[in-house]
């Protein structure tokens, strides 16, 4: 929102992409700037904005002037713009990625009216790259923990676990259970004390929205878990984050503390008796962890293994006590269910999945980033209308959604509604939000490979056909992409699949052969030119390609010659097509990546 | 030395309660401290912990963050996310073994090193990425691999 005071203000997004992408040097840059020129402006350091494609990305608030939002920016841009708006009142449409406010500036479009924000319904994300996450005041200013203050100032239990019911709210970590319903069965539970649990291990490849909602806005998750926590009636609660995600252990330690002093956590929260204690505890490098029978056991210092289902946590969870285990986002959500209410919440999506969904969008997509969308809207609409579609000109190949649990959908799928239920008819899961966009470059046999290749490496061992399995499959598959592969492997990988899912305890293994089914199923010609005529479309599986240059396409532009990392490609003169020397030649495909002309040829 | 570690690790420990679920915290400091888990010092943290020296052996290797050898000053993490694969990561990979001379999870002679990668850091939009010790690299290519790892003595 545009502020109305004399100051000039300027944030920047400074979560972990942000940094990634150079945003400490921008703001450095900034800061230098403005020293040099005398300027006086409010800097705020604000988390994730979820358009990672552009950052890092800064606003600018002038008073009396619109909000103007600046991405892809240098330490060289920036410091320009700093001269050239605030000092010169030029704002630099060049730069900008649009405005907000009434008023418009000339040459720049109005920043939610972008086809990538318009779309979007943010709930979960509500203050993402609005609110600086390590001042508890930013969130307070934003209504923050008004939520938990209606709670505590006179809903009963019971009541608060029919909001919940209610709103229609599923259980955003993937498999969809009602939180509601979870969390009655916690209450109702005789055994004490209780426990609340936030499961922060976003393992999936491909998925980081937890990680971003946990490092833009911390104090989401925690009112969320304190409202959970009061509802079920736990006295002290965990947040189990990813041990790779070192910026969002430190925001949410931080964030504890201050809600800590400002006293929504803790002892007797706002004089209503209630206590609540939270602790982080950090994981150490298992995906299996994501698994809830798992995480528990990791947090009571085991082996993160998972264990059979019933009894389950509400029942008998954290040291057999009865346990309440929600995803990040759906504790981020709580607090504007409550807030706004059941109706309101259940008005948004689609007839039959209510509320919106976070994906991380990734991949062969032009705007790869973070979107919240409402239920039920078409994997078509993420992907080509807030995605941008596929970057380069390439052909759309596939989505994979739900991460190494989930599987490959092709192009006639596209227009699917989004949400548990289709996904998994579909042979994909909606997982916690992972969506990888795959292009004509991409081999989905190749892919297929590498998720067994993941699955195997994370399954913890404890069931046989998981452990062994998934071994034999990817061995199966490494030999289709080594141009090895026997027609009978296809019926021997089915048949593998299904051992795998029946015979395995938990998700992983459950889930495990679906990349191998859904790519199976969408594009089994590809498995067929592998095997019988030892081809890769896609160009990705080496052992079976040779790369050769279409001359009449070839203007001899050199960007293969640069991309080349063995020095296989020589120029043979101006507008001359390019020689590969074959015998140089590694197979990697960076000329076919970096040639825009498609003058590349693979066999 | 081993004294060092010892007076270290206690240290450590004289922050804990003595419980078993603070055992992967304490595996988690320890690391820190040393860069990796010395035998002497997991002998010690099961005798705080009144727990044998094996179940704490079986939590080092369960978990794939703790290391029973001293890694490199450096630590190079090569994500290996779905988006990174599908931009290239094997490629970067690749490239980081030849100009090291190490495989994955192996540290350089000169204990400079060490090559891991890593499942997923979540920084998907700039796929595919590299950590080294704890900072991003984005946008890898097998170029920008050769220019990060410049320094004075040259490779062989």
């Amino acid at each position: 929102m545009p502020k109305s005071s004399e100051k000039i203000h300027i944030s920047i997004g400074m979560a972990s992409c942000s940094k990634a992408a150079g945003a400490d040097a921008v703001l450095e840059a900034i800061n230098a700037e403005l020293k040099k020129n005398g300027i006086d402006a409010v800097i705020k350091e604000v988390g994730c904005i979820g358009l990672c494609h552009a950052e890092p990305i800064i606003d600018i608030v002038k008073p009396g002037c619109p909000q103007i939002y600046y991405g892809n920016l240098t330490p060289e841009t920036a410091a320009e713009l700093v001269k050239d708006y605030l000092l010169n009142d030029n704002p630099r449409p060049d730069l900008a990625l649009g405005s907000v406010g009434s008023e418009t500036v000339e040459g720049i479009s109005p920043f939610y009216e972008l086809p990538v924000l318009k779309s979007q319904v943010r709930i979960i994300l509500r203050n993402c790259g609005h609110i600086n996450p390590e001042r508890i005041e930013d969130y307070i200013a934003a209504d923050g923990y008004q939520a938990l203050k209606k709670v505590l100032s006179g809903m009963t239990q019971q009541q608060v676990i029919d909001e919940i019911k209610d709103s229609g709210l599923r259980g955003r970590g993937g498999a969809g259970f009602s939180t509601g319903m979870k969390w009655q069965f916690c209450l109702d539970a005789i055994s004490e004390p209780k426990y609340l649990v936030c499961n922060a291990d976003e393992g999936d490849p491909g998925a980081f929205m937890d990680r971003s909602i946990m490092e833009g806005d911390p104090h989401s998750v925690i009112e969320g878990m304190t409202i959970a926590a009061y509802a079920i009636g736990a006295g002290e609660g965990y947040i189990y984050i990813r041990a790779e995600y070192p910026l969002a252990v430190k925001r949410v330690l931080l964030a504890i503390k201050e809600a800590e002093e400002k006293g929504f956590l803790g002892e007797d929260i706002a004089a209503s008796g209630f206590s609540f204690k939270l602790h982080v505890k950090e994981g150490a490098g298992a995906f299996v962890c994501g698994e809830e029978t798992a995480l528990m056991a990791s947090i009571e210092g085991k082996r993160g293994m998972p264990r059979p289902r019933p009894p389950f946590p509400a029942q008998s969870g954290l040291w057999g006590k009865p346990t309440n285990i929600n995803n990040v986002k759906s504790m981020a959500s709580v607090p504007a269910i409550i807030s706004k209410g059941a109706e309101w919440y259940a008005g948004i999506g689609s007839d039959k999945v209510k509320g919106t969904a976070v994906f991380a969008l990734a991949g062969k997509i032009k705007n790869s980033g973070l979107v919240e969308v409402p239920m039920g809207i078409s994997l078509r609409d993420i992907i080509f209308n807030i995605g941008g579609g596929v970057p380069n000109g390439k052909q759309f190949k596939a989505v994979q959604t739900g991460g190494p649990s989930g599987g490959c959908l092709p192009e006639s799928l596209l227009d699917l509604p989004v949400d548990y239920d289709s996904l998994t008819k579909a042979g994909s899961i909606m997982g916690s939000g992972g969506m990888v966009v795959m292009d004509e470059g991409t081999c989905m046999v190749d892919i297929a490979r590498y998720f067994l290749a993941f699955t195997q490496s994370e399954s913890c061992g404890k069931c046989t056909p998981c452990r062994l399995g998934t071994k034999q499959m990817l061995g199966i598959l490494e030999n289709i992409c080594g141009g090895k592969g026997k027609m009978e492997d296809i019926d021997l990988l089915l048949e593998l699949s299904q051992s795998i899912k029946k015979g395995s305890l938990c998700g992983l293994g459950q889930t495990a052969p679906n990349p191998v089914l859904t790519t199976l199923r969408y594009f089994p010609e590809e498995y067929k030119e592998h095997i019988k005529q030892h081809r890769c479309r896609a160009g990705v599986c080496k052992e079976l390609l040779t790369y050769s240059v279409i001359s009449e396409k070839c203007p001899g532009c050199g960007l293969c010659v640069k991309a080349c990392p063995v020095n296989a490609i020589t120029l043979t003169g101006k507008k001359k097509p390019v020689i590969i020397d074959e015998t140089k030649c590694t197979r990697c495909g960076a000329c076919y990546n970096a040639c825009r002309l498609g003058a590349i040829e693979v066999k | 030395m081993e004294v060092d570690f010892k007076e270290k690790t206690a240290g450590i420990l004289s922050q804990f309660k003595r419980d078993r679920s603070s055992l992967i915290p304490i595996l988690q400091q320890v690391q820190q401290e040393f860069g990796y888990l010395p035998e002497e010092a997991m002998q010690q943290i099961a005798d705080f912990l009144r727990i044998s020296g094996s179940t704490v052996y079986s939590i080092s290797t369960f978990y794939t963050q703790f290391k029973l050898a001293p890694s490199g000053k450096k630590v190079i993490r090569v994500c290996r996310g779905t988006a990174c694969h599908v931009r290239g990561a094997a490629e970067i990979l690749r490239k980081l073994e030849e100009q090291l001379s190490i495989k994955a999870d192996e540290t350089t002679a000169d204990l400079e090193y060490t090559l891991e990668t890593v499942a997923c850091i979540g920084a998907c939009a700039l796929a595919p990425v590299i950590t080294i010790n704890d900072e991003v690299y984005a946008k890898m290519t097998p170029d920008k691999i050769e220019r990060i790892l410049k320094k004075p003595d040259s490779h062989s």
